[in-house]
């Protein structure tokens, strides 16, 4: 579904990604760890097309399509999705706007109508309860005035109405107490389905605790210097990133 | 010749034209104020009120007067607001009775043209016409009082709720030789009544014309009035306006001055809160694009203790479009316990965009609360970038945000058809999928499950 092969990006000028291969197969889910500035949050921003980043060799394909040709909203609407880190504050404009317009952004692209209104709402109602988000946030500026852990649910919030082929999540466990933290497990438990795709960057092992991954990789210094089962995650847990620093290293 | 002379030679042939004798005070007035037009001219830079905005497009103009009002009724159509309305129609200035509908007109609201109210009972007419805008106001209120013939006059009587807006509809037709025109309007706004009344600009694509209206509205104590002005003039027009509104106590004007069109723009609106409970609300939202030049200088006169103004203004600027906001608020000595807010926010979607932002206030009481604030940026492109990642096309998610900013102001709004009428300029023609009809109460009856 997703691969990546031999990826080579700089960020002015520095090399930070240094020859990453990752393949995402529908129905796996993919857990990227690593330390700090290890190169996560920019595979996930190049991934999804944003500006600053300059691919200076390698490929990245989905569904045989070559990625780092399309827009950033052709992207979205062939169904790769992020989720974000740091999601942006829209004032002004609503998040049922947003939904709306996605939703049916990405149902034109796919040559289909436009979704009644109706028929929305009730899609936006299920999501929304299951989410344990009160429908007021409908009304509400896009994560204006949001809590940390309020942002994080409305992306996944997002993906869930937006249902996409591959679901990227950047961090999305950072800033969330326990009880925030197991609506967003459910919410991307949720979306595990033999068609899907999910690459879940993080830093730790507590969301992964709740979703468990099928495939955990490890990103050092740009490069993917190991992957293996969940078991791979719980080792990180206890020894830490160090001994795979030094290993890579030597 | 100088500039003037082509207008003062107008006004002469224009003079010796006219078959009818009129009353003595308005030919009187014609007098007074072409001597004032021709002592002080057309304003230039140096003056401050004109500093930002050049002129020389109309002073440098040959303008003929219209004789007819030809308008086809279904180019008309087009222009016109689907509003149910009471509505009065000029075109280049000249009144259409075929274009007009006041066929319904309610118990207590008198709407005629000013020919018409001239004819009928002059002595009313002139015993408050001119009261609110004297031709040294500017230059350009003395041209138009040397000239002017024919606009609206609407009159509420005491307690009368109008249902219905009442749209004075100005039409602007493409001629090979352009034509001006003087409109007036006057609104006389009864005690404790209640109405809204609309101006709109609007004209063929291709037109160049020049308008100079003046607009006036009594408020009587307790009158509630909502002025709208929708100027979606020609490009090519050129428009210069001012509004003059005198309240009495506890009046409420609330004023929207939403400027889309016209090449060369010009406003003026001046409050003068003349008792206690007075009180002034100034909407506008400006978007200019191309090379239109959009000016407006708001001006509120807290007159009496007890008064209350509050402004919000929102300028949107693209290309090599220039605008300019000046927004004064004058606190006279005795006024005391006085509140005026004020605030003006700019966006530019071009790097050769241009805006000169400017709030003056002038505070001589010394238990007041005032406020005032101004801003201007460019679009968020974090945000261009978070709605394109859902999906969403960079043109479109530009449009939203742009859309997002005018919000603030077109929220307020209360017709309609004027919404949409505007979001759809600000935003470019968003596509079927962006449009929330229906869908905002569905969430919010959502909500109340």
């Amino acid at each position: 579904m997703l691969e990546v092969k031999d990826l080579h990006v700089t960020v002015e000028g520095s090399e930070i990604l240094k020859g990453l291969s990752l393949t995402v197969n529908a129905g796996e889910v993919h857990a990227i760890m690593g330390p700090n500035g290890a190169g996560k949050s920019t595979l996930s921003a190049v991934i999804a097309g944003k500006d600053g980043y300059e691919v200076t060799s390698g490929s990245i394909t989905f569904e045989g399509r070559d990625v780092l040709e399309m827009e950033i909203e052709e992207r979205a609407q062939a169904g790769l999705l992020l989720g974000f880190q740091y999601p942006v504050e829209i004032p002004g404009v609503k998040n049922i706007y947003l939904l709306k317009a996605a939703l049916n952004a990405q149902r034109v692209a796919r040559g289909e109508g436009e979704i009644p209104a109706p028929e929305f709402m009730k899609l936006v109602k299920e999501k929304i309860n299951f989410m344990k988000m009160d429908s007021s946030f409908l009304q509400r500026a896009v994560n204006e005035g949001f809590s940390g852990g309020e942002k994080k649910r409305n992306e996944i919030l997002q993906m869930l109405v937006l249902q996409p082929k591959l679901a990227m999540l950047d961090e999305i466990d950072s800033g969330l107490d326990i009880d925030a933290m197991k609506v967003v497990a459910q919410g991307v438990n949720s979306l595990r389905d033999p068609e899907r795709g999910i690459l879940i960057v993080t830093h730790y092992q507590r969301l992964l605790d709740h979703v468990e991954p099928d495939v955990v990789h490890v990103l050092v210094d740009g490069r993917i210097v190991k992957s293996g089962d969940k078991d791979l995650a719980l080792e990180l847990e206890s020894r830490g990133y160090d001994w795979l620093v030094e290993e890579s290293a030597a | 010749m100088s500039e003037e002379q082509t207008f003062l030679d107008a006004l002469k042939a224009r003079e010796s034209a006219r078959d009818v004798a009129e009353p003595t005070w308005v030919a009187a007035r014609r007098q007074a104020a072409s001597a004032r037009f021709e002592a002080v001219g057309f304003p230039t830079k140096r003056n401050e009120a004109w500093k930002y905005t050049d002129v020389r497009a109309i002073a440098r103009g040959d303008f003929a007067l219209a004789t007819d009002a030809e308008f086809s009724r279904a180019s008309a159509a087009a222009l016109t607001l689907p509003l149910e309305a009471l509505r009065l129609t000029f075109v280049d200035g000249i009144f259409s009775a075929p274009l007009s509908d006041l066929s319904e007109l309610p118990k207590g609201v008198i709407i005629e043209p000013l020919s018409q109210a001239l004819e009928t009972n002059h002595e009313a007419v002139g015993a408050v016409l001119g009261r609110l805008a004297g031709v040294d106001f500017s230059p350009f209120s003395a041209l138009n009082t040397a000239f002017a013939e024919e606009g609206a006059v609407i009159r509420f009587a005491p307690g009368t709720v109008v249902e219905k807006p009442i749209i004075i509809q100005f039409l602007s037709r493409a001629h090979e030789r352009p034509v001006m025109s003087h409109p007036r309007v006057l609104i006389e706004a009864g005690a404790r009544s209640e109405a809204t009344v609309l101006e709109h600009y609007v004209g063929e694509a291709e037109a160049a014309n020049f308008t100079n209206v003046v607009s006036e509205a009594l408020l009587a104590r307790g009158a509630i009035l909502t002025h709208y002005k929708l100027q979606e003039a020609p490009l090519g027009d050129l428009h210069i306006a001012s509004l003059h509104v005198d309240q009495g106590r506890d009046s409420r004007f609330t004023s929207f001055n939403l400027n889309l069109g016209g090449g060369l723009v010009r406003n003026d609106i001046v409050a003068d809160l003349n008792a206690e409970g007075a009180e002034a609300q100034y909407y506008g939202l400006f978007f200019a694009q191309g090379r239109q030049h959009v000016d407006n200088h708001t001006l509120v006169n807290h007159n009496a203790p007890h008064t209350f103004s509050q402004e919000n203004y929102k300028g949107i600027l693209d290309d090599r479009a220039h605008g300019v906001f000046n927004g004064k608020v004058i606190v006279k000595r005795d006024s005391q316990k006085i509140e005026a807010h004020q605030n003006n926010a700019n966006l530019l979607l071009s790097d050769r965009a241009e805006i000169d932002t400017k709030p003056e206030l002038e505070i001589y009481a010394d238990d007041v609360k005032c406020s005032h604030g101004a801003t201007t940026g460019q679009l968020d492109e974090e945000a261009v970038y978070a709605l394109r990642t859902r999906g969403i096309d960079e043109q479109t998610a530009r449009g939203l945000l742009t859309l997002a900013f005018a919000g603030e102001v077109m929220e307020v709004v209360k017709l309609d058809a004027v919404a949409e009428r505007v979001e759809l300029a600000v935003a470019g023609k968003l596509p079927e999928r962006f449009n929330l009809a229906g869908l905002v109460e569905a969430a919010v009856a959502l909500g109340e499950e």
